[in-house]
């Protein structure tokens, strides 16, 4: 099968075209650099992406805890991964990469602050 | 009237990332005194809201968010003993006197007196009034950035089936928020015949969570009487005049626009400082210095950026030679040469050069003003060509740069685009 993979990689965006047999890729052409190769190989198998959004803070309802998972999770897995999130208020302070969920739904990645916020 | 009084060398409006690069590399140049005045009750600006990745692929090799990007430039301007105030909204820039009027909610009416200015207070969204969409004004109206404050600050979401105007990179990426959040994103419209941002916006934000693109359309009035009901979506033609017997109703109760942003000059205005009618920011050269010599600018402010890390380059140039200004160590006696918009070019930045600065190397940035394919960006002197690089695209939403070395130029500087066969 034949897919059109834009890289996001760079704010370049090269179209590669993948070529392959299930997820067996057999073919790659339209990168410019070897990131761009791993990012088509793997968008064409396993597309994964960085999920990033908030937590409640509890007692503090007018503010939020930016988070972020410290590696790209499967796409297929992102709404499975908000509604955990969801349901999660962190405690002050907190600090830039403390883990506010551990090991989000069995994926091994862990849901990370990106801020520091003091108590 | 009494006054609170506070004296630096260096005194920077906005504590966004143009801001903190440039006190950063004041101090670093040598700069005593460092103030950042800034009106928010954080430093950080508009990057406090953009959780989402992106940033700092160029300067730091890794994908951050926006809060760790300016995370690390809090954290290296408090090693650096950078002072700042928060709540405090500058009301007038005199770069005769080189006094600033500030009000702060802790000092109140704040006089601050320094050797040299940096002007950081990047941009702001056009609205649905800049482009005058007909029809009523009920809730639900929001331009894109406000609601993503909304949203990703103060916990408070703004709808549930939503038709975002616009596709420029806030409102793609205000899409894949909301979807995350759980609204219906029914569709992104955009007037032109291309996308406004980034093509990885586009796949990450719309194509991932199955978010059709309406290229050629746009919104020709908009329904609901307290609360909005619905858009009509029409295709344009060449003109960009909707074909109205070609409209559609679209059921929504939110809209959002995303329609561009405005570099923030009010106070540059005031102040008397020469603005580029096209980048609607002060004009500078490459040491991002108006023509208020005491007065320089970085930024947003000067012209709209698609990535940060062009803005804390651009900004830790101004905030150097900020420092130097103030220290009396800035080439006075300049040699000024003029960049000059060629073929397929919308602006250029800076919009002079010092031609006398000692083995400059300059980066011209530019847009051009139609998407292309299998390019030459050019720099000429005259006909001498004193830079070529060639490109296999280049788009409005994408900036582009040529460099040059101030020992090559015999006078004025043309950038222009031209197509390769």
């Amino acid at each position: 099968m034949k897919k059109e993979i834009i890289c996001t990689v760079c704010p370049r965006g090269c179209h590669i075209m993948v070529e392959g047999d299930g997820e067996k890729v057999l073919s790659a052409d339209g990168y410019s650099c070897k990131r761009g190769l791993e990012y088509a190989n793997t968008e064409y198998a396993h597309p994964v992406r960085i999920l990033t959004t908030t937590v409640k803070i509890a007692g503090v309802p007018n503010d939020l805890l930016p988070v972020r998972s410290n590696q790209p999770v499967p796409k297929e897995k992102l709404f499975d991964c908000m509604d955990v999130i969801r349901t999660t208020a962190v405690k002050l302070p907190v600090k830039r990469y403390d883990v506010i969920v551990p090991n989000i739904c069995g994926t091994g990645v862990d849901i990370v602050a990106t801020k520091t916020v003091e108590a | 009237m009494a006054m609170y009084n506070v004296k630096c060398d260096v005194a920077i409006i906005g504590g966004g990332p143009a801001g903190l690069a440039a006190a950063i590399a004041a101090k670093e140049e040598g700069a005593e005194k460092v103030l950042i005045i800034e009106r928010d009750n954080a430093l950080g600006g508009i990057l406090q809201q953009c959780i989402h990745p992106g940033f700092g692929l160029s300067r730091f090799k890794e994908e951050l968010t926006g809060p760790e990007y300016y995370g690390r430039f809090v954290d290296r301007a408090k090693e650096l003993n950078v002072e700042y105030m928060l709540n405090s909204m500058v009301l007038q820039v005199n770069h005769e006197t080189n006094e600033i009027v500030a009000t702060s909610s802790q000092y109140g009416l704040t006089q601050v007196q320094e050797g040299s200015i940096v002007l950081a207070m990047g941009c702001r969204e056009k609205t649905r009034a800049s482009i005058a969409v007909p029809g009523t004004r009920p809730a639900g109206l929001y331009t894109a950035g406000s609601a993503q404050r909304l949203v990703n600050r103060q916990n408070i979401m703004v709808g549930k089936k939503v038709v975002i105007l616009g596709s420029g990179d806030i409102g793609m990426i205000m899409a894949r928020r909301m979807s995350l959040e759980g609204a219906k994103v029914v569709m992104v419209v955009e007037l032109m015949d291309y996308l406004a941002g980034l093509t990885r916006n586009r796949v990450q934000c719309l194509d991932d969570f199955g978010i059709p693109l309406k290229l050629a359309h746009t919104i020709t009035k908009i329904e609901g009487d307290t609360r909005v009901t619905g858009v009509w979506v029409a295709p344009v033609n060449e003109k960009k005049q909707p074909i109205a017997e070609k409209a559609e109703f679209v059921e929504c109760d939110t809209v959002l626009f995303s329609v561009g942003l405005m570099p923030e000059n009010e106070l540059t205005r005031k102040a008397g400082i020469a603005i580029n009618p096209i980048t609607n920011g002060p004009a500078v050269n490459q040491y991002m210095q108006t023509s208020a010599p005491s007065v320089f600018a970085c930024g947003n402010v000067v012209h709209v950026n698609d990535l940060v890390d062009n803005v804390s380059e651009e900004s830790a140039r101004a905030g150097k030679y900020a420092a130097r200004y103030a220290m009396g160590k800035l080439n006075a006696e300049q040699k000024t040469v003029t960049c000059v918009t060629g073929r397929n070019v919308r602006y250029l930045c800076p919009q002079t050069v010092d031609a006398a600065e000692e083995d400059g190397k300059v980066s011209i940035y530019f847009r051009v003003l139609q998407p292309e394919l299998n390019v030459k960006l050019i720099a000429r002197c005259g006909d001498e060509i004193i830079y070529s690089h060639k490109e296999y695209r280049v788009n409005p939403g994408e900036m582009n740069h040529v460099n040059v070395e101030t020992a090559k130029l015999a006078g004025d500087i043309t950038v222009e685009v031209v197509k390769e066969d």
